[in-house]
């Protein structure tokens, strides 16, 4: 037998290359076993914080989650697209099993940030949290509670129950803006009285496509959301497309026909000189100028504005600058050719239309406020606002159709705080004020925060700048002398907890998802089966029931109802409103429900373009208002410090520094973030299987990595003056020399007691804390930094 | 008989890595190496004018996996006859007669076969036979986001999409006639490989 078996296999091969030897089913290791093998698939979907909102397959066996398929619910096509999940969503299965999932409650046993916990019983959690509520409550007030900022899970019916809590126990200190787009939220207003764009599928319409720093293609990534829509249209009409980024982007490289790389920050040197070529080869729309805006020049100014405060005589050197923004004047700032910005503001003035947007990067900076009005003062001088293929200058707009809420009883705490100043909110809450502290509904806090929640957020260390200042303030127990975080994995913050409370997954429990950025396909998710919960995970809404059956209000916050009652109740207030919406049985079974928008797309400002006086803005004047009147109101008693700029008009305002962060000897490069595949901000950051493949680099040209003798790949350590992280580096071609780039949200990783230095490679261990003026924003892209090879 | 190929839009790929992860999920990939890999080409360079600069640079991405060649150099490479290409045109690993020695891995230009150190023989993409068997497309088709891979019969994809399967960084077509039909990118086309480079060698 042996011998015959070895012959026979020298046999086959020398017979090797004949094709007719079928190989049979049992030899083969992978699709037929594996994929046909599930008795069950239960319908979920992927729910965190990347502006879409994808469905998930769960194909189970025994309890066992096997693989992952995306939507099958309808076939794909131009007409229609399925909701399809990128490499995240694929890769859940990683995150739903991880070696690291949290599965009991915990106590802190180290000091805040070591990470060290033991386990304990629920009683003893719930107990403990619910005394030093309480004690904080009768101690400092209500004001001293505050529900940090966090997007971990964008379900309609989950962490409104923890509001529902705090507003039903007295209240707490309320919080306003985010970290993705405050800059640009409170500035696009000032102009038109509300931040509103085109949506993606109008893109079709246009003759030239403008985008500043808008990277649609890699951060909204749901192959049902804005990145197949604008690719689509894009792709249908052969639109051309002019890309303006320090980095040379996925959006960049997928779809643009020049790209225009540009000093971070200085979107609105560009912006100037744009405005003033198309002023001096008068291609300015005067007649929509005329009608449509105040103060663009000095025969429209409001009557309170001085003499020579107009846009116009800003930007031909008049106004009290003295300074006319040429091209050249902006080439020395922007790093862009003069002669390239001529050709790119003829290129706008002779498309008609033009559509100009921006994303939120340029924003994100230390005076972004005045850059998103720098930007959309280019859609505005070239009447393209309120039409279709042209735009309001602003970021791209979605289709919504659902809303639904958990009930909420109002806050008797009428005291807000903006999202990004809460760690001062802590650490100085005497300098919290309405200038300085951003403060609303109050002059003055009377108390810092004392008791912190953290749901599904990784904000209390890893999404907030300056992870060595907060790291500081959280350790100082005086301060803040309570923080219960409650989430799956054992996060950055989640080390920083008092008690640690392990969470369920969407999947896991009755949840209810709308789309988020989708162009004009809406939609809504339901889930009716879910994934086994095992250990001791518990839902959100089971924690605090039983934390207000402590606290002595349970059959008020609860109603008597289950998880499931509650969310049936909730999407029943919603059918209300929309009677079009399918029964919650209906949707129960299909779990799907779409809506386009029934204008095919949407227009910013349309009525106002087709009526201006019947339809007037919001603004004060019910005009475009390119010289706000009331942006001096709003600021009246503000101190601004040096380099801080609040302007009437949009004037270029480059980015300020805290002393010492902007000394180029020490810190000759810009740095800037972005929005990297591999995660949603930190959601999915310890996933190995996409940590290996799309990798966590530092993007550095090959210019900057030879002066340094850094080549692809190196370890290098990049520090600011905030701070200093180790990373791979990527010298790549793609990102202007003189400036490097980091994605947002790995996770924080350093010896805290030891040299601090990041092994992670977070960004915010390199940014600094220092909020933009108006929004009090989050500037985390305006940096210096220095790179050097580590050995 | 049908012999099945994939389009690949090179003008649409966005480098997302979507259909490698999707891969890895369904087929439990683990420690082994993906089925499916993307490749990042760039290139261009930078000229500095006073403040300013000057720059021609360029940059795409080529989703390439098993391309069940019409030539498949793996099986005639392999000494135990257990890579054949199948009546139906698959090339197939048969893992009762594969010994794992890595030959076909060495081989193949396109990298698509890798060593299992947990089941101790190679493995490939074998196009999600089972799948297409049952009317369905390859998992990593219906998982791109953007719709840059297509699947089906190769002589109707190249009727639609032409018969370009050459493009930097992969290697000279005529090697193994591989059943791709490949829509350049903008800049993919006309490139000489020697001026695009890969540029993401660490996560292929």
């Amino acid at each position: 037998m042996k011998s015959s078996n070895c012959k026979e296999k020298r046999y086959k091969v020398f017979t090797s290359t004949r094709n007719d030897l079928v190989v049979q089913p049992d030899c083969l290791i992978d699709s037929e076993q594996r994929l046909n093998d599930c008795t069950k698939s239960i319908f979920g979907y992927c729910s965190v914080n990347c502006e879409g909102r994808c469905v998930l397959n769960f194909h189970v066996k025994n309890d066992k989650l096997l693989w992952v398929e995306s939507d099958q619910s309808i076939k794909d096509g131009d007409g229609e697209r399925q909701i399809r999940a990128c490499l995240r969503g694929r890769s859940i299965r990683e995150w739903i099993n991880h070696k690291d999932r949290l599965s009991y409650p915990m106590r802190r046993v180290g000091k805040r940030g070591e990470g060290r916990f033991e386990r304990v019983s629920w009683d003893e959690a719930l107990d403990a949290i619910a005394e030093n509520l309480k004690r904080i409550v009768d101690t400092y007030g209500n004001e001293a509670v505050y529900i940090n900022f966090s997007s971990g899970v964008m379900c309609s019916n989950v962490i409104g129950f923890l509001f529902r809590f705090m507003s039903m126990y007295g209240g707490y200190l309320d919080s306003y803006g985010d970290y993705s787009h405050s800059q640009i939220d409170a500035a696009i207003p000032y102009i038109y009285g509300c931040r509103d764009a085109n949506t993606p599928a109008d893109v079709e319409n246009t003759k030239l496509l403008v985008l500043f720093g808008d990277n649609t293609l890699e951060t909204k990534m749901c192959g049902g959301g804005s990145s197949i829509h604008l690719k689509d249209a894009i792709h249908k009409a052969g639109v051309r497309t002019v890309v303006i980024d320090p980095r040379y982007s996925e959006t960049a490289a997928n779809c643009a026909d020049q790209w225009i790389p540009i000093r971070p920050g200085t979107d609105g040197a560009l912006a100037a000189a744009l405005a003033y070529v198309m002023i001096q080869e008068n291609t300015i729309d005067q007649e929509f100028l005329d009608t449509y805006c105040i103060g663009f020049d000095e025969a429209h100014l409001p009557p309170s504005a001085p003499k020579g405060s107009s846009y116009k005589s800003y930007i031909l050197g008049d106004g009290s600058d003295k300074t006319p923004k040429t091209p050249q004047w902006a080439s020395a700032i922007t790093g862009i050719p003069a002669s390239e910005i001529i050709k790119l503001a003829r290129e706008i003035a002779s498309s008609k239309p033009c559509a100009i947007y921006q994303g939120k990067g340029p924003q994100r900076q230390a005076n972004g406020e005045q850059t998103a009005r720098a930007i959309a003062m280019l859609s505005i001088i070239t009447g393209n606002v309120g039409i279709s293929g042209g735009n309001s200058g602003s970021d791209f707009e979605t289709y919504r159709f659902f809303e639904a809420e958990v009930p909420m009883p109002d806050n008797p705490v009428q005291i807000a705080i903006p999202v990004f100043l809460w760690t001062d909110a802590i650490d100085n809450p005497a300098q919290m004020n309405s200038s300085k502290g951003g403060l609303r509904g109050a002059d003055q806090l009377n108390v810092g925060i004392k008791f912190l929640w953290n749901y599904a957020g990784n904000t209390i260390i890893n999404q907030h700048s300056n992870i060595n200042r907060t790291h500081d303030i959280l350790q100082d127990e005086s301060k803040c002398e309570f923080i219960v975080v409650i989430d799956t994995l054992m996060t950055a913050s989640a080390k920083y907890a008092d008690i640690l409370l392990p969470d369920l997954m969407p999947m896991e429990q009755p949840t209810i998802v709308a789309n988020d950025w989708a162009g004009d396909s809406g939609y809504v998710l339901m889930n009716s089966q879910y994934l086994a919960i095992q250990h001791e995970r518990r839902t959100l809404y089971w924690m605090l029931s039983r934390l207000s059956e402590r606290l002595g209000f349970s059959e008020e916050f609860t109603e008597g109802k289950s998880e499931e009652e509650w969310r049936q109740s909730i999407y029943e207030e919603s059918c209300m409103e929309d009677p079009d919406l399918p029964s919650y049985e209906e949707l129960l079974i299909k779990g799907i429900y779409r809506r386009k928008n029934p204008k095919g797309r949407h227009i910013a400002f349309e009525e106002f373009r087709k009526d201006p006086l019947g339809n007037p803005l919001s603004t004060p004047s019910g005009k475009i208002e390119v010289y706000s009147e009331k942006i001096l109101e709003d600021i009246k008693g503000y101190k601004l410090e040096e380099g801080e700029i609040i302007s009437a008009i949009p004037v270029y305002a480059p980015p300020y520094f805290e002393p010492g962060a902007a000394d180029k000897e020490r810190f000759p490069l810009q740095l800037i973030g972005f929005h990297h595949r591999s995660r949603a901000h930190s959601s999915y950051g310890s996933l190995d299987a996409i940590r290996q493949r799309a990798r966590h680099q530092v993007w550095i040209n090959p210019r900057d990595a030879k002066d340094r003798g850094i080549s692809d790949g190196d370890n290098v350590q990049v520090s600011t003056l905030y701070g200093r992280i180790q990373i791979e580096a990527k010298v790549t071609v793609r990102i202007m020399p003189g400036v490097i780039a980091i994605g947002e949200g790995a996770w924080h990783n350093a010896d805290m007691e030891g040299d601090r230095v990041d092994k992670g490679g977070c960004i915010n261990t390199l940014t600094s804390s220092h909020a933009s003026p108006l929004a009090k924003g989050n500037p985390q892209h305006s940096n210096f930094a220095q790179v050097t090879r580590v050995k | 008989m049908t012999q099945y190929g994939f389009h690949i839009d090179t003008s649409r790929c966005t480098g997302c890595k979507t259909c490698e992860m999707a891969c890895r999920d369904a087929y439990e990939l683990g420690e082994a190496p993906s089925f499916r890999r993307v490749c990042e080409a760039s290139g261009g360079s930078w000229v500095p004018a006073g403040d300013a600069w000057w720059q021609n640079v360029f940059a795409y991405y080529v989703s390439i996996g098993c391309n069940h060649c019409d030539d498949p150099v793996c099986q005639r490479i392999c000494p135990s006859g257990a890579m054949r290409k199948q009546p139906d045109g698959f090339v197939i690993l048969d893992s009762k007669r594969c010994i794992g020695c890595g030959s076909c891995a060495f081989a193949c230009p396109y990298k698509a076969p890798s060593f299992s150190k947990k089941l101790n023989v190679m493995r490939k993409c074998d196009g999600c036979r089972a799948r297409v068997m049952n009317g369905k497309e390859p998992i990593c088709v219906e998982a791109c986001p953007m719709r840059a891979l297509e699947f089906g019969d190769i002589e109707e994809l190249r009727k639609q999409y032409g018969n370009a399967r050459d493009i930097a960084p992969l290697p000279d077509s005529s090697y193994t006639q591989p059943n791709i039909v490949i829509t350049a990118h903008r800049h993919g086309s006309g490139v000489e490989p020697s001026v695009s480079v890969l540029s993401n060698f660490k996560e292929i």
